[in-house]
């Protein structure tokens, strides 16, 4: 069992209010993503999940009990860091059974808990290397070991693939959602990649500024944004100051057609997608998706027609307008 | 340095420093060796000859000499015992933020700038002497018999001197390298359930075994050559138990004026000190390997 609830959760360092209280409730199973542009706060609400920081107010439950004064390994959660923080001067099997080691587990049950782990990890090979003989994805990997070989009731990952190349990057974020749904183990998952939150998660929780913007599905956000912040952090996307359109609902038409007018600065051709980005003279720079190649280039003069079903309006303080 | 004209160069500015380097090391040490085989008292000037190794004879079988050898390895083993069991958890309680830690930190390192001869007259007159010490009025005051430390223990009030002055040294090292542990593999560790005695045996500890063998092996080369503490407080008494080699050689060659067997000592010395340096840099030098 997994069922974390934050109610009410603040904290502040002095006189500087980081998380202005955070109300949340995480199926038990589910695979959550904390989203958000740097300094929001998605960090610090971790930590204060993790047990690594104090909270200044509210609860915290974990399977309906509050945890705000258990320390964090009481908790049953366990944690994937940014940088691995891999015990350096340990073996493979030494960092992943070190929690084991501490809970004061027999020794040989250590060695078999830690050998499963390895093996789901595909880390067998390497359980007799220090960290720093291991490559990055490996290095990861044993951090993930780490992390299930406790059986927690909940991992907590802190911007975990963010060191790894673009490839690798993939890679991993299809092993940890797959690993995830197969242990059936809650998840938080802490990143500012956009295109991670949006596969990764059964919820996306979008955070700015110390509060919870919007809590859904990544569909749901996708289509019904709550406010101007979701859309510029779920798609590439420049609007006026009320409404919003996503680049691929924006159609690419010859100069003249209707619509906003303007000129290509930029063209991004992708061979699958074609990002334009268009100067619209006083509406300023429009983003436009279009599926494929098109032959258009920098200096060129286009229209962009909205999809009028896909507009989203909003108000002056940039929160959606329903109906 | 890529090409070889930027070899060249490197190499012919380099030269000058080098040479220079080099005969500064080089002179001194020919001359060292010349004396050692010469017959050279100060009390009989003129009568030089070349004796051969007469002068090794002399020395290394001077009863002086195992007695002094054996002062200096105590010497140096118990100052490095002392500045790294104290220095680890001083910098422990220096890596904690508490108010006014710049200014503790300050008055932690003053030892490590005041002179040898300083501190040692200060131990001496101030702190250790048995009838206006501080220690001798403490003990009055709790009615026990006043220690004579330079009679009674010698050579542990000459580790005490020498420990003082290296503590912050070892302090100061052990510091920077706990300010170096990264912070995320802490709290891994406190996730991991790992209390903070185990957080300090099985993270901090090997996190500063580098760091511990750098103290080691540039104490040992200065605690080899200790002399300005041992002058000031003992003179290398009572008898020889104070006397270690460097002090040894100082008292052959201006006390007894006997320069050919104080170069003898000199280039024993050295040999020692590449001895205990072989065995050092194998015992704790592949902490050093990254």
């Amino acid at each position: 069992m997994g069922q974390i609830t934050l109610q009410d959760v603040q904290k502040s360092f002095g006189p500087v209010h980081i998380i202005k209280g955070a109300d949340l409730d995480i199926a038990d199973g589910s695979f959550v993503v904390f989203v958000g542009p740097s300094g929001c706060g998605k960090t610090t609400l971790l930590r204060l999940i993790a047990g690594l920081e104090d909270v200044s107010g509210g609860k915290i439950l974990i399977d309906g009990k509050n945890v705000v004064d258990t320390p964090p390994a009481k908790r049953g959660l366990s944690m994937v860091f940014q940088s691995y923080a891999l015990y350096p001067h340990m073996s493979v099997r030494g960092n992943i059974g070190f929690g084991l080691k501490m809970a004061g587990l027999p020794k040989d049950e250590i060695n078999r808990k830690v050998e499963a782990a390895a093996a789901t990890l595909n880390l067998t090979p390497y359980l007799d290397r220090k960290p720093r003989e291991l490559s990055g994805g490996q290095r990861q990997r044993v951090a993930i070991g780490r992390a299930i070989v406790r059986e927690p009731k909940a991992f907590l990952f802190d911007e975990p693939l963010s060191n790894l190349d673009a490839a690798l990057r993939v890679q991993m974020r299809i092993e940890v959602t797959r690993l995830q749904k197969q242990l059936g183990t809650t998840a938080i998952y802490v990143t500012h990649d956009q295109v991670e939150a949006m596969t990764m998660a059964d919820k996306i929780v979008v955070l700015n500024g110390g509060k919870i913007e919007q809590y859904g599905s990544p569909l749901e956000l996708y289509e019904r944004p709550a406010n101007l912040f979701v859309t510029g952090e779920s798609a590439l996307q420049r609007g006026a100051a009320t409404i919003g359109v996503r680049p691929e609902h924006l159609r690419i038409e010859r100069e003249g057609a209707g619509g906003w007018q303007g000129t290509i600065s930029v063209a991004e051709h992708l061979g699958s997608d074609t990002f334009l980005y268009v100067d619209a003279g006083p509406l300023g720079m429009l983003t436009a998706r279009y599926i494929g190649e098109l032959s258009l280039h920098a200096g060129d003069r286009v229209s962009l027609v909205p999809d009028p079903q896909r507009i989203h309006r909003f108000d002056d303080g940039g929160n959606a307008l329903r109906g | 340095m890529a090409t070889r004209q930027t070899q060249l160069l490197a190499r012919s500015l380099l030269t000058p420093a080098v040479g220079l380097l080099f005969i500064w090391m080089i002179v001194p040490l020919a001359l060292t060796i010349y004396f050692s085989t010469l017959h050279y008292s100060l009390l009989d000037p003129g009568s030089e000859e070349f004796v051969g190794l007469e002068n090794f004879r002399y020395f290394l079988t001077d009863p002086a000499f195992l007695a002094s050898l054996q002062n200096t390895l105590v010497l140096v083993g118990s100052v490095l015992a002392l500045t790294i069991l104290l220095g680890i958890p001083l910098a422990l309680l220096l890596d904690q933020p508490v108010i006014g830690r710049n200014f503790v930190r300050l008055m932690v390192i003053a030892p490590f700038f005041v002179m040898p001869t300083v501190s040692a007259l200060v131990w001496k007159n101030l702190l250790m002497h048995p009838v206006s010490g501080l220690f001798a009025w403490l003990a009055k005051l709790v009615g026990l018999t006043p220690v004579d430390w330079f009679n009674d223990v010698p050579l542990f009030s000459v580790i005490l001197i020498v420990a003082w002055q290296w503590l912050p040294f070892a302090t100061l090292i052990l510091l920077t390298a706990l300010q170096s542990l990264d912070e995320e593999q802490k709290e891994a560790a406190e996730m991991d359930g790992a209390s903070a005695v185990s957080t300090f045996i099985y993270i901090t500890l090997p996190h500063l075994a580098r760091p511990i063998t750098v103290v080691i092996l540039i104490e040992t080369i200065f605690l080899l050559t200790v002399f300005a503490e041992i002058f000031v407080t003992t003179g290398g008494g009572p008898g020889l138990q104070t006397t270690n080699i460097a002090f040894l050689i100082y008292s052959q060659a201006l006390i007894q004026f006997d320069v050919g067997s104080a170069s003898a000592g000199g280039l024993v010395a050295v040999v020692i000190a590449n001895i205990v340096a072989f065995f050092l840099v194998r015992i704790v030098g592949r902490n050093l390997e990254a």
